[in-house]
């Protein structure tokens, strides 16, 4: 049986590497599937901690945040295409019309 | 046995994980993604965590990556200026920022002294059990997912509608 923390510490690079992508890509599709990968990286270690505690708990939980990651990819994409009607491009750092 | 299927499948997510974040072409990211969450969902199979891994395939790899897919075959090529932020400070920033996440995360969980779980029950992971832990304890949070699910719903239809003519 594989320990725990194996799984956690492979979650931890998982969500690292989601991070970079959310801070190094342009497009903002992409940026948008590199937070996927977060949550993805942080369900995994629901499970894996669900396992270590013989419970159905984080298990449930992992659920929820799928129900919530679906619900958020429709809305996400929706907002995305209608910035990318109004200002014609993918790119973040070309929509940046509310940074300070 | 168990860690050599753990190994190689952590090894290809992480693989998948670099390509979604590091190909140019936004398809191909995308594709990677659908790699990298099939692979999860053999990694919960491994946990005894059957029904979400049906669920993973079943709304990530299905319905979210199609919807991904859909809108960046929508959306057609981007613009100019290549895929990648730019600034070789920004670069060294991110990368020092992530490395140092992964590592302060995984020295974390290192020091914990997590302790291997004991062989599971038959039971654990089942549909009945986590069905009853669904509709028992967690059944309100159960129900509103589905209001949730519906303010999506019309929100995602109202936001890609485009303006409303006023």
């Amino acid at each position: 049986m594989v320990p725990t923390g194996y799984y956690v510490i492979l979650a931890a690079a998982l969500f690292a590497i989601g991070a970079l992508g959310v801070l190094i890509r342009r497009n903002v599709i992409v940026i948008f599937m590199a937070i996927e990968l977060m949550l993805n990286a942080v369900n995994l270690a629901f499970v894996a901690f669900a396992r270590q505690l013989g419970s159905t708990d984080g298990q449930v939980f992992v659920l929820f945040v799928m129900t919530v990651a679906a619900a958020e990819a429709a809305v996400g994409l929706a907002i995305i295409i209608a910035v990318i009607r109004n200002r014609e491009s993918v790119f973040a750092d070309q929509n940046a019309l509310l940074r300070w | 046995m168990a860690l050599a299927v753990f190994g190689l499948l952590a090894a290809l997510l992480l693989v998948g994980a670099l390509v979604v974040v590091l190909h140019p072409d936004s398809v191909y990211s995308a594709l990677a993604l659908v790699g990298v969450m099939a692979l999860l969902a053999a990694l919960f199979v491994t946990l005894d965590a059957h029904l979400i891994a049906a669920f993973q395939v079943i709304v990530y790899a299905g319905a979210i990556m199609v919807l991904f897919l859909f809108v960046i075959m929508l959306i057609g090529r981007p613009g100019s200026g290549g895929p990648f932020a730019r600034g070789k400070l920004l670069w060294a920033a991110s990368g020092l920022g992530a490395a140092a996440l992964a590592v302060g995360l995984g020295t974390m969980v290192a020091r914990s002294a997590l302790p291997t779980p004991d062989a599971g029950r038959a039971e654990f992971g089942t549909t009945t059990t986590l069905a009853r832990a669904l509709f028992t304890t967690c059944l309100l949070p159960f129900e509103l997912t589905s209001v949730l699910l519906l303010i999506a719903v019309v929100g995602a239809v109202v936001l890609a509608k485009g303006r409303p003519r006023a």
